[in-house]
Formats: structure tokens, C-alpha cells, sequence
């Protein structure tokens, strides 16, 4: 094997001018990192709404909610992207859909690979706020009830502060998970890292350096989250629960 | 309205079955060798060689810290180099040959941790068992260890296996004709992008959703 190693190649000026390769490395990490994080969010308060939904008595609302949770789950993570950059903008009402298609193509890769993320993870959280839910015991809601509290207030003062704190562990894993699945934005275009790993593959010929480069900046993310959720997960366990699966 | 014309699909289905039969394909060698590469692992991992536990420990953690599509894209470079070197550069097409090594390679890392977490699930009071009988370590991990606990993890080497179908749709990366490859393919070149991505979400749909059911209830008997 004769391949030339070529570190440096990093600090050369990008073929774009005004930047260098490492600085396209920067911005595909600051893009991996806005998408993941915002797409959080909406899985956090999508999933919350979605998990509680399961629980409650009502069967038409866990329904609902169960069959949100079955086809955000069965279908992959690839063909919902897909459907949110390609599709969507065609079934929506034509002058919403041809607004959309003449926005910034930066934005439009963002905001679908941003709803696509948050919603496909959200299932994955309501699943965990289910089963936070359901392992606490039931006399929790009972004694609520009984205290005259109404099932939403026993929900949002007794079960909820409760669960959040016993599925802290598993939503560590899917707070992880969220930005290696980030890296599927790369199929529509969005120049986030596994993005820029392949353009400068495609611009330095330099395929080793770039693949090391943003697998090492994928792991020092991983690092780094881990590292912020211990110490989260510290300040927040319930003793006596052991933190779902 | 946008108007639906599903009419490119039915021509269609021979090419879309082609994709399939990859899909499967990756899917099948991805089980098969990441559940023994796993196994390995596993055992590595608990063993008492501290070396190999560290070892075992370093790949199940770099290959579960790493995104599926930069796994894939790694493969797809270092694959080729090394059927170079061993057979020449008449390699052909090897973006099938780089998929497969890189979805075993890559759920044997996830494989791994299941059946560790099975195999400690099975109570120590076994083993001492085990090798009070006369066994050797071998013995009782084989004869006495791994059969209970393959049979405690069924459910979850499923579920990993249904979850591991769907991601074999990330080989669209490298541009293998998988079914959702093709799908694409086919919308793109019927100017029915539309349909296909819908038909292509609906197929995986049915196919993991009847496979969750029928997990849910093999549980349900293993439960028993």
C-alpha cells in the first residue's frame, strides 16, 4: 500500500476561497450539532406528549398515540427523510409547496431533516416516558386522585417529575443516538459532518485524513454528551429506582 | 392538488423484488455473522483475559459511537483497497461485498452487548455448577451458559434484527440498488418520486410491523 499521508492538507485553503479544509470540518460540526439539538427539542416535547397519551385511560387518545408510535418506529429513519424533503412539498397546497421549494436549499434541507429527526426520535422517547410512567407504582396516581388532584395535575405534579427522573439513563442513549442519525441529512445534501467527510474526499483526495478527522469528531460529541448526561443523571436519580432499561 | 399516478409501480416490481432480494441479503449475513462475531465478542468482553476484554470492549465502543452512514462510507474505502491487494485490481463491482462486511461488522458491535447482557443474566450459581460437575470453562460456557441465555434474549436479537432492516436502507450512501435504491431509482426516472417513496415507506411499513407482532407474541410464549 503506497498512500501518501498528508496532515496538512487541513490547513490549505478550501476550494471554495475563503476558508480552509479544517474550516469546512467546523462548519459541518456546527451543522451535526444545531440539527441534533433542535431536533431534540422537538422530540422531547413531541415524545413527552405522545408517552403520556399512551397512559391515559382514554382508549381513542392511546390509540392515537400508539399508532403514532408504531409508524414512526416501522419505517426507516432514510424513507421518512425522504418523504419529509421530496413529498411534502408536493401535498402540501401548491402555493405553500412551490413557497417551500423556492426558499434557501440550505434552510429546506434543515427544517426536513430537523422535523424528520425530532419526530422519528420523539416515538423513541414517548416509548420510554411510557414505561417511566407505568413502572411507577400504582397507589402514586391513586394517592393523587384521592388528594382531590385532577388526572392532568396528577400527571404534571406526581407522575411526570418522577418519570423524567427515572428514564434519565435510557434518554441519554437516545440524546446520543439523535446525532448519529443525524448523519442520514447527508443524503439530501445537508453539509453536516459525514457531508463534508465526502467533500473532501471528493476535493483533497485525501480520503483516510477526512474519514479520521470526522470520526474522531464524532466521538469526541459522543464523549462529550456522555460526560454532561453522568453528571445530569447524578444530580437527578431517585434513590431506591433503578433507571428503566 | 398534486395529482397521485401509481401506474410506474406495477412495471416496476421485478427491478423493486431485485432490490429486495439485497435488502434481504444484507440483512440475512448482517444476523448470521454479527450474532456469532458478536458471541465472540461477548465472551471476549467477560472472559478473563484482560487484553482481549479490552480489546473487545474498544471495538463494541468505537463501532457504537460512530454513525451507520460513516461506518458504510468507511468500509466502501477500505473494502476495495484490500480485494485489491489480494486478488488485483479486476474487483468489480464491490459495493455489495463492502455493505455486507460493514453491516456485520457493524451489528456485531451491537449483537455483542445483547448477548453480554444475556449471558450475565443467567445467575453465576450455573457456572459453579458447571465446573463443579467436572466441565471445562469451555464446557460451561457452551453446554450450560449460552443456551439459557440465547433463549432469555431471543425477543431482543429479533427486535435488533427488525431495527437492523430497516437501517440496511442506508446503503443507499454508496449507491447500492437495495429496494429503497431502487424505489428511488425508479421514481427518479418516472418522474414518480412521490409514489415510490410513499409504496417503499408503506412496504417497510407492513414488513416490520408484521415482524414486531409476531416478536411480541413469540415473547409472550418465552414469558410463560
Amino acid at each position: 500500500m503506497s498512500y501518501n499521508w498528508n496532515w496538512g492538507v487541513f490547513l490549505q485553503p478550501s476550494a471554495s476561497g475563503d476558508d480552509t479544509y479544517l474550516g469546512w470540518l467546523f462548519t459541518g460540526l456546527k451543522w451535526t450539532v444545531s440539527l441534533s439539538l433542535s431536533a431534540w427539542v422537538i422530540a422531547l416535547i413531541v415524545g413527552s406528549i405522545i408517552g403520556v397519551l399512551r397512559t391515559v385511560p382514554n382508549r381513542w387518545l392511546s390509540g392515537f398515540a400508539t399508532a403514532y408510535v408504531e409508524l414512526f418506529r416501522n419505517v426507516p429513519l432514510l424513507v421518512q427523510l425522504f418523504i419529509w424533503y421530496f413529498v411534502l412539498p408536493e401535498l402540501l397546497p401548491p402555493d405553500l409547496g412551490s413557497a417551500i421549494k423556492q426558499s434557501n436549499p440550505l434552510w429546506q434541507q434543515f427544517f426536513a431533516a430537523m422535523l424528520c429527526l425530532g419526530l422519528f426520535t420523539s416515538a423513541r422517547v414517548a416509548e420510554q416516558v411510557r414505561s417511566g410512567i407505568e413502572s411507577l407504582p400504582k397507589g402514586q396516581k391513586n394517592a393523587g386522585l384521592a388528594m382531590g388532584f385532577t388526572l392532568p395535575q396528577v400527571y404534571q405534579h406526581v407522575l411526570m417529575p418522577m418519570a423524567y427522573r427515572i428514564i434519565m439513563p435510557p434518554l441519554t442513549s437516545e440524546f446520543l443516538n439523535i446525532f448519529k442519525n443525524s448523519a442520514v441529512a447527508t443524503t439530501i445534501g445537508l453539509i453536516e459532518l459525514s457531508r463534508q467527510a465526502q467533500q473532501l474526499v471528493d476535493y483533497t483526495a485525501q480520503p483516510y485524513e477526512a474519514f479520521i478527522a470526522v470520526t474522531v469528531m464524532y466521538l469526541l460529541i459522543n464523549v462529550t454528551v456522555m460526560y454532561l448526561m453522568r453528571r445530569l443523571e447524578e444530580k437527578v436519580r431517585v434513590p431506591g429506582f433503578v433507571g428503566g432499561k | 392538488m398534486y395529482e397521485m399516478d401509481w401506474s410506474s409501480i406495477p412495471g416496476a416490481i421485478p427491478l423493486l423484488l431485485k432490490g429486495l432480494l439485497i435488502t434481504f441479503e444484507v440483512t440475512f449475513t448482517a444476523i448470521v455473522v454479527g450474532i456469532v462475531w458478536g458471541t465472540l465478542l461477548a465472551i471476549a468482553r467477560i472472559g478473563p483475559n484482560k487484553i482481549l476484554a479490552k480489546l473487545a470492549a474498544g471495538y463494541v465502543n468505537l463501532f457504537r459511537s460512530v454513525p451507520l452512514v460513516m461506518v458504510i462510507l468507511w468500509f466502501y474505502l477500505i473494502v476495495p483497497q484490500g480485494l485489491k491487494a489480494i486478488f488485483g485490481d479486476d474487483i468489480g463491482d464491490i459495493r455489495l461485498t463492502s455493505a455486507l462486511v460493514a453491516f456485520a461488522l457493524f451489528e456485531a458491535a451491537y449483537y455483542s452487548e445483547i448477548i453480554r447482557a444475556g449471558i450475565q443474566s443467567v445467575p453465576r450459581g450455573q457456572v459453579s455448577a458447571g465446573l463443579a460437575l467436572g466441565m471445562t470453562q469451555g464446557q460451561t460456557m457452551r453446554l450450560i451458559l449460552l443456551p439459557q441465555a440465547f433463549r432469555n434474549m431471543t425477543p431482543l436479537l429479533l427486535t435488533q434484527a427488525i431495527i437492523l432492516f430497516q437501517d440496511t436502507s442506508l446503503v443507499y450512501v454508496i449507491g447500492l440498488s437495495d429496494f429503497f435504491g431502487t424505489a428511488y431509482k425508479v421514481g427518479d426516472r418516472d418522474g414518480r418520486l412521490v409514489e415510490l417513496l410513499l409504496f417503499a415507506g408503506a412496504i417497510y411499513f407492513v414488513i416490520s410491523f408484521s415482524a414486531s407482532l409476531l416478536v411480541k407474541r413469540l415473547q409472550a410464549r418465552f414469558v410463560k
